[in-house]
């Protein structure tokens, strides 16, 4: 009896939890343990008895690559318990806002963190020796993301900008122009991105999931919509608690958030997509057929080119918002402080982010839960690599790693909840 | 609202504090830097940064100066003080290699070396930290460190200045 295990350590710097672990005997797996990620229990425990308006800011502390989306949730939380809407050209500023975070984490993924594992490339260092141009382009294009978030969210990394019943600030129509002139140019570089991923070579790796997104009435979601599922699930934000558990998983130490009695469930591009192919525009639904995929996609490696297709999307929808875009009166709507219970749930790069929040009739944040897409498809991830590693025990072990992270990579998780310190193993002889 | 595309004039000297403030030590960097912000040694920048790799590589793009300080952990003791030149060399190998799930300093750092557009003089100061969970706060440790760490970019913004006259 032959048993062997592949052992990696991804978060070697963080408490050491970040792990995957896969047990093989006799080229049978027996065991697949995936921890990557620790939801913010203590950034919900730090928020209480903080002021309702503070809960943007502290959220968007959670992560350094998706801060736009902490703080979206959060506040269509807190508006939902204070009864108040935000429409108009605020919400689509809102909109644009998002747009410019999904380039960003999109572009960031697509090019320094998946294609080279596509390419066989141990990272995007190695890649850019022998691909400087293509390397230059995508950090032109990342940069128009954070162009737009600098833009609209304020001058810092972490928008400052952005308050519970809209903005501090509100840009001219005229401050937007330039960058409407730099959205064109990404486009273009977005409709090379979806080619360029296009060509990669995709394992043969269908599943059958349960894909979870917003969907609205009009739009490709972002920060509002119904909760819907490829299986017939379709509920208000408000019901999330009722329909999504968190089950603690003994072998994995880790919690799973599953549907009530169905178990896994995936969210990210591939459920938007799958689920809101035909919100997309013309121009992307277009760039999607010409890169071989259908109206929906099951092959998680291919994930890279939804991305693309998704950034391609956000490029084609921030253009659309700068142009019918006329500067709002006021840049935040008024608000009425009273007691209540807040749900929010807006489509972070990396899938659905759900706040709720409990406040008293001071403002002060009693409760506050915050469930990250991250931690919603460890279960998924875990399943792909109960199904994918079989099909290639064949490999070297070496080999066999390499395709297993870059199976966890089809997810782009979020591994580091906003800790970036440096772990160094310094060798003293 | 602020212009987007910003970034040091050529020539310029550069120091950039990375970190998150709630989470403990993880803010070492952001609070050297704005001791820096207090006191005055002629011409340089001082910029608070979250450590995303691509927006790093556009700030110091065209810096002849940089000094970046982080929060580290090696293993070394709380509020141990390393000095990384990396214009000489790479970081050490292990730092962050068999994972490509990030790209923050190390991997910003390589890449703009790769690409050529890494600014001549390139220091790094990391604070080793002791506690990093939640909350906001240095440990004893590192909060000590921090006048020491804040006197040695002085001089190094102090040296980079004598390089430009």
């Amino acid at each position: 009896m032959k048993t062997r295990t592949l052992k990696v350590d991804y978060l070697a710097r963080v408490e050491g939890e970040g792990s995957l672990y896969v047990k093989i005997r006799d080229d049978k797996v027996i065991d697949v343990k995936l921890k990557i990620f620790e939801p913010p229990r203590f950034f919900e425990a730090f928020l209480r008895g903080r002021q309702f308006t503070e809960a943007p800011d502290i959220a968007a502390r959670i992560c350094g690559i998706c801060p736009v989306a902490y703080q979206m949730s959060a506040v269509h939380a807190m508006e939902n318990a204070l009864g108040v809407t935000v429409g108009g050209p605020l919400r689509a500023l809102r909109r644009l806002l998002y747009c410019g975070e999904w380039i960003e984490s999109h572009v960031l993924h697509v090019y320094m963190l998946h294609a080279p594992d596509f390419l066989g490339y141990e990272d995007v260092i190695q890649m850019a020796k022998d691909h400087p141009a293509v390397v230059q382009r995508a950090l032109q294009f990342k940069k128009i993301g954070n162009e737009i978030v600098t833009l609209v969210g304020g001058r810092e990394i972490h928008p400052i900008n952005v308050r519970v019943g809209g903005f501090y600030k509100v840009p001219t129509r005229r401050a937007l122009e330039p960058l409407a002139e730099r959205l064109k140019w990404a486009r273009d570089a977005a409709l090379e991105t979806v080619r360029f991923t296009a060509k990669l070579p995709f394992p043969d790796f269908q599943q059958d999931y349960q894909f979870v997104a917003l969907r609205h009435p009009d739009e490709y979601p972002l920060n509002e919509g119904r909760l819907v599922s490829n299986r017939g699930l379709d509920i208000s934000v408000d019901q999330y608690e009722n329909h999504f558990v968190e089950e603690h998983v003994q072998h994995s130490n880790a919690l799973h958030s599953v549907l009530k009695g169905d178990g896994a469930y995936f969210v990210g591009p591939l459920a938007r997509y799958s689920l809101n192919f035909d919100r997309l525009s013309p121009l992307a639904q277009e760039a999607a057929r010409e890169a071989g995929l259908g109206p929906t996609c099951s092959n998680p490696f291919q994930s890279i080119i939804v991305r693309s297709v998704e950034a391609l999307y956000a490029c084609d929808e921030a253009l659309r918002i700068i142009d019918h875009y006329e500067m709002p009166e006021n840049p935040a709507v008024e608000l009425e402080v009273r007691a209540g219970t807040g749900y929010g749930c807006t489509e972070a790069p990396r899938g659905i982010l759900y706040h709720r929040y409990r406040i008293d009739d001071r403002g002060s944040i009693l409760d506050a839960k915050i469930v990250p897409p991250t931690s919603q498809n460890q279960r998924t991830i875990e399943q792909d690599l109960w199904q994918f590693v079989p099909q290639h025990l064949d490999l070297p072990p070496e080999k066999l790693q390499w395709q297993c992270e870059q199976a966890i990579r089809n997810y782009d998780p979020c591994i580091s909840c906003a800790t970036h310190f440096l772990t160094l193993n310094l060798d003293r002889e | 609202m602020s212009q987007p595309g910003q970034s040091v004039p050529a020539g310029r000297i550069l120091v950039i504090g990375i970190g998150n403030e709630y989470r403990r030590d993880d803010a070492a960097g952001l609070i050297v830097v704005r001791r820096l912000s207090e006191s005055s040694v002629g011409d340089f920048t001082v910029l608070e940064h979250t450590g995303d790799g691509a927006a790093l590589m556009e700030a110091w793009k065209d810096a002849e100066t940089v000094i970046v300080v982080d929060a580290v952990r090696s293993g070394a003791e709380p509020g141990t003080v390393h000095r990384f030149d990396s214009s000489l060399q790479p970081f050490p190998a292990s730092t962050f290699r068999g994972s490509t799930h990030t790209f923050s300093l190390v991997e910003a750092v390589e890449l703009s070396r790769t690409l050529s557009q890494l600014p001549p003089h390139f220091i790094v100061y990391g604070i080793e930290g002791r506690d990093f969970e939640a909350g906001s706060g240095l440990s004893t440790e590192v909060e000590k460190a921090v006048p020491d760490v804040a006197d040695r970019v002085l001089h190094e913004v102090r040296a980079g200045s004598s390089r430009l006259f």
